[in-house]
């Protein structure tokens, strides 16, 4: 896989493309949390992941779970252009029937490992997910992306625990840290701060990067940077809307749909940001 | 009455024998608990393959969860604990990690029912059969002894996709042969009779049983079904029973509403409507007892049973 930056940095811009044009089409979507993990969703996708979306229930594949469910469209668009499925499928998204749901589906979806949706259930999936290869003793590494909101569920905190009692420093968990949920700011809400302090306390190796950034992220993400017998937490600074201006920093934008004419000022920036 | 001349055999021993059997068969095969390897009786498989025994500690959502993570890794994780606390506790990660995502995951709800008395509702499980049977694609299995629990961890441990085992630790006698093969889907035809059917699973078999023969002496015919499978259910049985003899008893450790006798009415009302009585807890929360007790109080002894089909028998046109 491609591990430049000009490379990785052209297809996430395709991805959040794809996804803004499936968001538009189908009337719905969650497109600010979706801009915010598109850039970690190429990483992983594009650089990280042993995968092969030919055989996509291959025994021996990375494994990774998008525990924010809600920004499926992200991952299908990501799949999609990682060639699990066609591109054009993503005309579907949310139509009677449509394989392409709300929340992803492993049953009907190559390339999703559990079916999200419900928040707080990716991390304790992840954990066991990584033990079953710890018990097995294969190589295979664990991967889940969840919002920073949705470390307000507390089963997280049930398999942050579990993941520094079993030693499993085959699981990384990535926060998408865009500091705004549904409708308002974390820090209004039920500020989570500090996060990586948290999960140090838990017992992680934890570190904040820059959640935008690709190479840093691939970084992050590589084996190298495991610290032994520890899980990993990554806390990515992101912004909710990132590449689109007026969506940017929003929180808004957590499911509103773009207009005809925000559409088309989006795919210009989208398109002119190269 | 109990009888008390009878064997009672405690069937999470059947259990964790037949789990262990399983086991050494098949490497995949992992327990789950949150700290119950006491009251699952696990500490023989910890001690034999402590490396197959995840113990989450006290995160029921997290045991669910952990479950379906080993399963999508390949293992086939049997999930052990209180029942009361897995399905109320982690209902959402059964609905989504395991029944949506059709996760090749054991639940095995531990002394459900009523089995924990006199520690009170907070550990009654007798809701479970309503919560987890409007769930798609598990299977749910009460078994009514030793021997049917053996071949319901024996299907389970073979079976692809979500199986929920819903054991009691109260003492039954042994119902069947040790060769009877379980099917799951299908009910047990125990006595058969012209008069009423009575159907029952878990701890109420035996004592629906022991009605029967009650209801013999005062000259009335009961068929006995053992329906251990409550999703999916057995509609043949339970057509013919209406069709054959006109009216239907249920019994269960479980709530009246929600459960074994609600899924059987279901079929009932829609498919060969005859009368009904539907025994279990009255849609309280139960007061201090032993399930044993408890189950003597909601009309569910021998006598009480007996009582019901009697009455029941008359409405019948």
């Amino acid at each position: 896989m491609p591990s430049d930056a000009h490379t990785l940095d052209e297809t996430a811009r395709q991805i959040r493309l794809l996804d803004l044009e499936a968001v538009f089409r189908a009337g719905a979507g969650h497109i600010g949390g979706e801009m915010s993990a598109i850039d970690i969703l190429t990483a992983l996708y594009f650089h990280t992941l042993n995968i092969d979306p030919t055989e996509p229930a291959r025994a021996d594949r990375d494994r990774f779970i998008l525990s924010k469910g809600h920004t499926a469209c992200a991952l299908y668009a990501t799949l999609a252009m990682r060639g699990f499925f066609d591109t054009a499928e993503l005309s579907t998204f949310l139509q009677p029937h449509s394989a392409l749901n709300g929340h992803p589906n492993r049953v009907k979806v190559p390339g999703v490992e559990t079916n999200t949706g419900c928040l707080g259930h990716g991390l304790p999936i992840a954990v066991g997910m990584a033990k079953a290869a710890k018990i097995a003793g294969e190589k295979w590494r664990v991967f889940v992306l969840c919002g920073d909101g949705e470390l307000q569920e507390g089963s997280n905190w049930e398999a942050a625990m579990a993941a520094s009692q079993f030693k499993l420093d085959n699981l990384t968990l990535i926060v998408d840290h865009n500091r705004l949920q549904q409708g308002a700011t974390l820090i209004d809400t039920n500020d989570i701060a500090p996060i990586t302090d948290k999960f140090s306390a838990f017992g992680w190796a934890s570190r904040t990067i820059d959640g935008h950034d690709i190479l840093s992220i691939c970084n992050a993400l590589d084996a190298s940077q495991v610290e032994p017998e520890h899980p990993t937490c990554i806390v990515a600074n992101t912004f909710k809307g990132q590449g689109i201006s007026f969506m940017k920093d929003r929180v808004e934008w957590h499911h509103k749909v773009p207009s005809r004419d925000q559409y088309e000022q989006a795919r210009r920036e989208l398109e002119v940001n190269t | 009455m109990m009888d008390s001349a009878q064997t009672l055999h405690d069937c999470r021993d059947a259990f964790v024998s037949s789990l262990q059997d399983a086991a050494t068969q098949d490497h995949r095969i992992v327990a789950v608990c949150n700290d119950s390897v006491g009251s699952s009786k696990l500490a023989g498989f910890r001690e034999q393959w402590p490396d197959r025994l995840v113990n989450v500690g006290i995160a029921e959502q997290n045991m669910v969860g952990v479950g379906a993570g080993l399963a999508n890794g390949g293992m086939i994780p049997f999930v052990c604990a209180a029942s009361c606390f897995l399905t109320g506790r982690a209902l959402e990660q059964i609905k989504a990690d395991v029944a949506y995502s059709e996760a090749n995951v054991k639940l095995c709800g531990i002394s459900a029912g009523m089995a924990y008395g006199e520690l009170g509702p907070t550990h009654h499980s007798i809701e479970d059969f309503a919560w987890t049977r409007v769930l798609p694609g598990i299977i749910i299995i009460a078994p009514a002894d030793p021997v049917e629990t053996r071949g319901a961890v024996q299907f389970a441990a073979q079976h692809t996709g979500p199986v929920f085992l819903r054991l009691s630790r109260v003492g039954v006698p042994e119902l069947f042969d040790a060769g009877h093969p379980f099917t799951p889907g299908k009910a047990d035809v125990l006595r058969d009779g012209d008069a009423l059917t009575i159907i029952a699973n878990g701890t109420l078999t035996h004592r629906a049983m022991h009605a029967a023969e009650l209801l013999s002496r005062a000259g009335v015919e009961a068929r006995v079904l053992n329906m251990a499978t409550v999703s999916p259910m057995d509609v043949d049985a339970i057509v013919a029973a209406a069709s054959d003899t006109g009216a239907i008893l249920t019994c269960e450790e479980h709530s009246v509403h929600g459960g074994l006798g609600s899924a059987i009415a279901e079929v009932v009302v829609q498919q060969h409507p005859v009368p009904m009585k539907i025994l279990g807890v009255p849609g309280i929360f139960a007061p201090t007892g032993s399930a044993n007790f408890l189950l003597d109080e909601f009309g569910m002894s021998p006598d009480g049973i007996q009582q019901a089909g009697l009455s029941l028998v008359q409405r019948k046109h």
